[in-house]
Parts: structure tokens; sequence; C-alpha cells
């Protein structure tokens, strides 16, 4: 076979690998099937769908639902559609996934490269801090973003996301530095370089792969976030997460589901993209996550 | 050399408060990210966990109560209904989850052409918002105008499908949903298992005889125990913590027949002002969740420093 | 005052002692070679003189200025690591500049000397390539550029040959002497490989548990072992040790060893031999290198006690240029270095000639060395 993929021991008959193709092919319209209907849907008229025919292709195609969605669907109280929170979700992904990306380096550097007595119970702690249920901050976070006058406010919420991400961004990193040779580090340290140029000049070049996945990580994990930004923020900074779910879930008036689809696509491009740009470093990250590296 | 000897050199040399500082620049450094974790995780898990003992309605405040609000919260059948639910969920969630990834992973690592093409497939609803994913099958499973009506159209025309208005069925529509989510990933963790397998074990079987079941049975899924380590803790975990999906797809109802802790305890504290109640419901989802990840990652970490150095 | 002294040196990681007070003076252009079985502390002690690593207690001076506070940059210094250690992202001339670099030198001053580095190690076509399109041999080239661009006062080697292949590594070494000998600059040595530490040294110190066995140029280190540890670690094939009894009769001093189904071989003490009458009677540890037990012909003529003796011959191992011949004495394998044309076939009676000039005695129980 010219494939190249891995070799595999296990010989197969000829009817046992139709099985198997037809249960993959089974199984991959179970997991693109949600998206269709999404899809599909997301250009009907309203009556296309109450008449049942949510598995068709749009008789009368239109894309109403998308603008609507975009700029005129009610979302709580005002008909502003997803627009402006799909900006504040921009506004605060950015700024949360910058700031914990490079603070996630330089801790990975310190805790690899510059050990100190301790070390270890420091990255344990900070390591801990990735799975607690957030649940348990919630109360606390709300009364501290109120004293310090961030509640409601995006920087309150990069804040928050910075905090809680930086435990993943340093597991990251340190388990990437912590296969980067000490040696180099030793070298720069006898050629004269400090601790930043030997982060700047020796360390980051190299860190190509690892600020990837890194990104593409905290930018899904952020974006996707909706129990930081139903708790805490309010018309001005709530993500997109949180407008979608008030624009599905809102009880009043007619239940528009096409432009519920078109909302639910908006919200989820982004990551999406980044999930067929990147796949592989996405992956990465999941798998980093999961066990360590 | 007489040049050496001109240059002057102190016999003892202190370092310079530069060098001293230099010294301290890694610690300085991490300060800030350590100093945060420990305010923001376990300071707030010790304020939450004092505020479990105290009568905080609205706002907190600090009477002490002892263990009223535990014993109120045990007193309660939503707590029991959303631990109830969490057995079923979880349960069914990571059972479900590990046979499908698995099997996946074993059909895919078959030598299939279009692996490529299927496995971003099975993978991509983890990059979604449960949000997201909670819309699409909330209407998707709506009687109205899902599946029930799709089937119907086809000319089954009694054919019933209402589990997601169902008191007693809802909990497993969130548990098709969370499943679509996140056993493609399940999937990708065994593959990596699978692929990290040395070929010349499967062969050796092979020629000892092993039929291809016997290979899987014997042979791989015993090699495969890390992967089923790890999936089981990332899956315990996402379960104990599921919130998004419910609130999209249910909204933990009908009723409150999907009610979650999670749910339960963002409703008591900040929609029916029992604070105290919802912090004690907070500390016993940590305590779930502690009593499966302090395990393993003490074993990774203890793993980690004897196999490294 | 010596050029590099370093002065009841101990280093503790938490409660262990690797380093237990070690004193070594190099002069200057001195060859000191630590030497010792991995985990000796050598390469501790390497870090220490670099500055990588903290110092317990004690002290170490560089021409007679205490530098244990210094950070690495500012002693003056430079190293070649075992792997290397080339920065992955800077090409070759990258590298070799860098030091220089941190150090403030212009652009105009740093090509001139990166220059005049690769031509002295024959690296001028390499400057642009990056680390990991060179060879292993090449990159051995460019981490000691890398270090010879600075010129500093003390070069440190950690193992830096080991990671070469065999012929390699005769070359690369050749190399380093040659450098050693053009340039005279002090270098301080790390290796566990005995041959490369005589070979190189004008000084070694052999190490072990994290204390100094030994000090001495490599003459006194081989022929003049102070213990049975360096007797054994040092040549190879190593040192034959034999359980061996002392007899003393008036002036006559000699050892008797015990054979298989023979009488007791009976040696004469040449050196040492009035040390060793004070031990009359006692079980001792004869120690004799391979090529000091020969065949008779091959004996070497200027020595003065050189004993004859047949023995049972065990195995025969050609080696090229010598033939190694293996009988049993004291309970022990003894090899024998012979001529490559020495007829010798197993299971024959043999003449071997014991070179006792060159034997040394240990205690048994002490292991050091008593005459």
């Amino acid at each position: 076979m010219a494939v190249s993929s891995p070799d595999t021991a296990v010989r197969t008959g000829r009817v046992t690998r139709a099985l198997i193709y037809a249960l993959l092919i089974v199984f991959a319209v179970y997991y693109l099937l949600p998206f269709y209907v999404m899809v599909v849907n997301s250009f009907k008229p309203l009556d296309e769908i109450r008449g049942g025919a949510m598995l068709a292709l749009p008789k009368l195609f239109t894309v109403e639902p998308w603008l609507t969605a975009w700029n005129s669907a009610q979302i709580g109280v005002s008909p502003t559609g997803l627009s402006p929170y799909f900006i504040n979700s921009i506004l605060m992904v950015v700024p949360a996934v910058a700031l914990s990306t490079v603070f996630g380096a330089i801790n990975g550097y310190v805790l690899t490269k510059w050990r100190f007595p301790g070390h270890d119970i420091v990255f344990g702690m900070m390591l801990l801090a990735c799975f607690i249920p957030f649940q348990i901050v919630l109360i606390p976070m709300a009364r501290i973003l109120g004293l310090v006058g961030l509640a409601g406010s995006t920087p309150g919420l990069v804040m928050v996301h910075v905090v809680y991400g930086i435990g993943f961004t340093t597991l990251f990193f340190r388990n990437y530095y912590e296969a980067f040779p000490t040696e180099l580090v030793k070298a720069a340290q006898i050629d004269g370089a400090s601790f930043w140029q030997i982060f700047f000049r020796i360390l980051l070049p190299s860190s190509g792969p690892i600020i990837v996945v890194t990104v593409i990580w905290q930018f899904t994990n952020v974006w996707n976030d909706f129990l930081f930004g139903a708790s805490f923020g309010d018309f001005d900074s709530m993500p997109m997460t949180v407008a979608l779910n008030n624009l599905v879930s809102s009880s009043t008036g007619v239940k528009e589901y096409n432009v519920h689809f078109a909302g639910a696509i908006m919200a989820a491009l982004p990551t999406l993209v980044v999930y067929i740009v990147s796949g592989r470093y996405f992956v990465r990250g999941l798998m980093a996550g999961a066990v360590k590296g | 050399m007489s040049i050496t000897q001109t240059e002057t050199v102190p016999i003892v040399t202190t370092a310079t408060a530069r060098e001293r500082l230099q010294g301290w620049l890694p610690r300085l450094v991490l300060a800030p990210s350590f100093a945060a974790v420990l305010l923001f995780v376990y300071g707030f898990i010790l304020f939450t966990f004092y505020l479990s003992f105290t009568n905080s309605k609205i706002l907190p405040n600090f009477t002490f109560v002892g263990l009223q609000n535990y014993e109120k919260l045990f007193a309660a059948p939503n707590w029991w209904t959303a631990l109830s639910n969490l057995a079923i969920f979880g349960g069914l969630y990571i059972v479900i989850c590990t046979i499908v990834g698995l099997g996946l992973a074993i059909l895919l690592d078959q030598k299939i052409r279009g692996e490529g093409l299927l496995r971003p497939i099975y993978l991509y609803p983890m990059a979604l918002s449960f949000i997201v994913t909670g819309t699409a099958w909330k209407w998707f499973l709506d009687p109205g105008i899902g599946v029930e009506t799709i089937v119907r159209s086809w000319g089954f025309e009694t054919f019933t499908f209402d589990w997601i208005k169902n008191n007693d069925m809802a909990i497993y529509t969130v548990v098709i949903a969370a499943v679509w989510q996140s056993s493609g990933f399940v999937m990708a963790m065994f593959l990596a298992g699978l692929r990290g397998i040395d070929n010349e074990i499967l062969k050796a079987a092979q020629i000892d005889g092993a039929s291809n079941f016997q290979l899987y049975r014997r042979i791989v899924i015993p090699l495969l125990k890390p992967a089923f380590l790890s999936a089981f803790v990332v899956l315990a975990h996402l379960a104990i913590k599921s919130y998004d999906l419910v609130v999209a797809l249910t909204n933990g109802g009908p009723g409150r027949a999907t009610e979650l802790p999670a749910t339960f305890m963002y409703s008591y504290t900040f929609t029916r002002n029992q604070m105290g109640i919802g912090a004690s419901s907070a500390v016993i989802m940590l305590v779930m969740i502690a009593s499966v990840i302090v395990p393993y990652i003490y074993a990774e970490v203890k793993g980690g420093q004897s196999n490294g150095r | 005052m010596a050029f590099l002294e370093i002065d009841s040196l101990i280093k503790r990681f938490g409660p262990v002692e690797v380093l237990k007070g070690i004193n070594l003076q190099v002069e200057e252009g001195g060859f000191l070679v630590l030497v010792g079985p991995s985990g000796c502390g050598k390469s501790t002690l390497l870090s220490m003189i670099a500055g990588l690593d903290t110092i317990s207690e004690g002290e170490i001076r560089i021409k007679g200025k205490r530098v244990n506070e210094l950070p690495p940059s500012q002693r003056d210094i430079a190293m070649v690591f075992q792997s290397y250690a080339l920065y992955p992202n800077m090409t070759v001339g990258g590298n070799i500049a860098f030091g220089l670099e941190m150090r403030g030198v212009d652009k105009a001053e740093r090509d001139k000397a990166v220059a005049r580095v690769a031509d002295m190690l024959q690296i001028g076509h390499l400057l642009n390539r990056k680390p990991s399109q060179l060879s292993g041999g090449q990159r051995q080239r460019v981490a000691m550029g890398r270090a010879l661009v600075r010129d500093p006062q003390v070069f440190l080697f950690d193992e830096p040959l080991s990671n070469l292949d065999a012929k390699l590594r005769v070359d690369m070494r050749t190399e380093i002497k040659r450098l050693h000998q053009k340039m005279g600059t002090t270098i301080v040595y790390v290796t566990h490989d005995q041959i490369e530490a005589m070979t190189l040294a004008t000084q070694i110190a052999v190490l072990k548990d994290g204390v100094l066995q030994q000090f001495g140029t490599p003459a006194e280190i081989y022929n003049d072992p102070v213990n049975v540890f360096v007797a054994d670690f040092m040549g190879s094939p190593a040192m034959n040790l034999v359980p061996a009894r002392v007899t003393a009769n008036g002036s006559a001093v000699a050892v008797a060893l015990k054979r298989d189904n023979e009488p007791d071989l009976l040696l004469e003490a040449g050196r040492g031999a009035a040390s060793l009458a004070r031990h009359d009677g006692r079980e001792i540890l004869l120690g004799i290198r391979p090529e000091a037990i020969t065949d008779t012909d091959g004996a070497d003529r200027t020595a003065r006690t050189v004993v004859h003796a047949g023995c049972h011959v065990d195995v025969v191992e050609p080696a090229g240029s010598d033939t190694f011949v293996v009988t049993r004495l004291g309970a022990r394998e003894v090899i024998a270095r012979m001529r490559s044309d020495a007829r010798v076939r197993p299971g024959e009676r043999v003449d071997f000639a014991f070179n006792m000039d060159k034997a040394v005695f240990f205690d048994p129980a002490t292991q050091a060395r008593v005459a």
C-alpha cells in the first residue's frame, strides 16, 4: 500500500474491512449531523423548519437569519443582535490569551532552568489549580471584582481568565522546557548572558510549537467559557457564549430556530477555524492537558 | 606573567546588590503568578470553605453556624436529585465515551484509507463551546421540530422521542450531547496509546497464534492501561464540573429533572440567595474532584521524577 | 601561589555530602584532569569552578582571587560541554560570537575574532550553518571555538569527547593536546576515561565518592598509586591485584603467592623491600601491572629485580601489538603482557618474567599502599 499509515500487525479480511469502513462512516455521520443541522437550518425560513424538514436542504435559501442574529436579534432586553458580544469576546480573549501565555512561558522557564528549593511544591500547587471546580471560587471572586471596581467589566474577565489559565500555560511550558537541554542555559551563563537574555535569545526562539499549542488551548478555553462570563459579565462585557444562551433560552415570543442556529455557528466559528487551520497543535494541547508530557 | 600580577584583585569579594538581585530574580519573576494562584485559588477555596459554615444569604456574612448548611444541603431534595443525576450522567458519560473512543481508535488503527479525514471529523466537537453543542442538540432533540418530527415525516406516524421534555429521561439527553462532544477526544487519547505500542510485540503474539480478538483482549487493551486512566480522570473531572451544557440544553429542566451539582450551586448562590448552602455544595464538588485528581497528579509527579532524573 | 586553587571544598545537596573537602592546585598553563567513576563528584567540582553550582564550604581562587561569589560570566572561564550545548537557533558564527556579544564587543571585532578561531579550528566554511547541519566532530570543533574565542584564563572541559566515535575521539584528543601546547592556557578537564586522563594531563586528580584519592602527575598516578582504587582504576588492562604473604628472611624479602596443585610461588621484592619487611608474615595485596609480567626475552633489561618463574597458561589473547596471557596465581586471574610473537599455547607451562621493581603492595584491610 502506498499510504504511509503506521504499520499495524493486525490483518483483516475483506468482509471485516467493509464492516469497519461502514462503522467508521456511521460515526462520521453521527458527529457531523448536528453541525449539518445547524448549517442547513440557518439558511431556511422559519416555517420550513417548523414543517418538519430539519434534515432537508433549504428550499428557499435565505441569509436573513444570519443578519438577524448578527444585527437585530433580541438579547436580554435590547435588540442588538450578537455583534456587540462577539466584539466583547474578542476584546476579552486577546489580552487574556496573550497575558496567560507570557506568564506561562516565564513560569515554565523559571521552574525548569532556575530551580530553587521548593520549586516542585510551587509547580504542584499551580498544577492542582488547573482542575478545581470553578464554583469554589465564584463567591469570593465576585466580591474581589466588586472591591477593585472590575465587576462586570472586560478587564475583570481578562483577569479571571489569566489567573485561572496560568496553571495550564505553566504546565505546557514547563513540560516543554523540561526537555530543553539545561547545558544550553549553562553555556549561555558562562557566555555572560543574563536571566532575560537567556530567555529571549536561547529559549524563546525554540519555543514556536509550544507557543502555538498554548495560544490555541487558551483561545479555545477562554472563547468557549460560559461560567465566568455568565457570573461576572454584564452588557458591556458579556461574551458571545452567554449572549447566545440568552438568545436561545429567552422565553418570550416565537422561537426563531434559524436565528439560533446562525448564532450558534457564529459562536463556534472562531474556534472551529483555529481547529481546522491547526488541528495538529490543538490535539497536542488536549493531550498535554490530559497526560503529563 | 608580570601583567597579571599588576592587576589589583581584592582577596575577598562579596556579592554586590546587583548580583544578589540576579540571584533572586527567578523567584521574583515567578512570584506574581504564584501569589495570584495562592490568593485566587487557595485563598478563595479557604474563603468559600469558611462561608460554608456561616449563614450567608444574599451577601457573605460571618455568623458562624457550624454544620447547619451541610445539614440543610443534604436535606434538600434538589441536592439529592443533583447527586443522583451526576451519578447517572457521570457513569454513562465515562463508560460510553470510553467504549466509543476505544472502539473508534481500534477501528481507525486498521490502516484505514482516509484516516486523515475521519479523525478530525470525530474530534471537532471538542473545539466547540458547550453552549453551541447544547443549542444544536436542544433543537435537534426537540419533539416539535427535531428527530421525532423527522422520523414521523418518514411515515412512522406513532414514533415518539420526547426525552428532552420528559422528567425521567431528560438526563439521558445530556449524556447524548456530552458523549457527542467528548468521545472523539477519548478516541484521540486511545489512538495515541495504540500508536505507542511496539509492533514487534503484536507480531510476536501473532506468531504465538493469537487471533485478532485475542490480540486486542490479551495484549493491546492491557497495554493501554495508562490511556484508560487518563481518560477516566479527564472525563470524571469534566462530568463533575459540567455546567454549561446543562444550562444550554435543558437549563436544569424540565422542572429540576437535569439538576447537577454545578447548576445547584449556581442557583442557590446567585438566584435563591442561599450563599451558605451554595458554598457548602461547592466544597462538596471540590472534594469529589480532588479525590479523583490528587492521587493522579501525585502518581504522575512521582513517576515523572523517578523516570526523569 | 598556584594559578587555580581549590581549598577544602565541600558540596552538599541537602544532607548529602557529594564533595568532602577537596584540595587541588594547578599552575598556570597546567592541564588538570579530574577522573573517576560516574557519581564521584568530578562534574560537580567542575560546575563549581565554573560557577554553575554554589559552594557549600571552602574556597576557589583564580590567581589568588576568591571567586566563590562571582557569577560564571565574571570568572573569565570558558567551558566545553559534553553535549556541546550549541544554541540551535543560531548559526555557527553566531554561536561562537555569542559570548563576545554578551560582553558588549562590537560587531567588527567579533567578526575578526570569530574568523581567527574558525581558521585555527578549520571550520571557516561552516560559519553560516546551523548546528543541526553539522556532524559530531564538527559540533565538537564549534564548541571548542566558542570557548577559545573569548581567550579566557581557564578552560573547562566536561567529558567533551564522550559523544564521539572511537576513531574521532583519538583525533580530537590529539587536537586538544596540540591546542593546549600551542596556547598554554590552563585547563581543567573532566573524564571517566583513564586513557584520556593519562594522555592529556600534566596533573591528574582521581576522585571517588567525593573524596580525592590521589593528586599527581600521570606517571605518579600510574606507577605509584596510593591505594587499591587508584591502582585498579588507572591502566588498561587493569593492574593485577593478587593476595600474597610476606616472608622476610634477613635482608631477603619476598611474597608468596598460592597456586593450585603446586607449591607457592615466591617472588623476591624489589623496590620497597625495606618497608615490606615490617609486614613479615602478614597477608598483603601484590599489585603488578600486566606489562611488568612478560616472557623472559621481553623482560626489561634495566630492571634490577626480575624473577623468572614457570606458570601454567590458562588463556592466550593475541591483541596484535601484544599477546595477553592469563595464568592463575593466588586464586586470581593474572594477566601478563607478552610480545606478539611470543610462542605460548594454552595448557602449557611457560617461564614468566616478573619485574618486581614495578610491583606495589597494599594492605588488604585498609586498601592503602604499604610499600
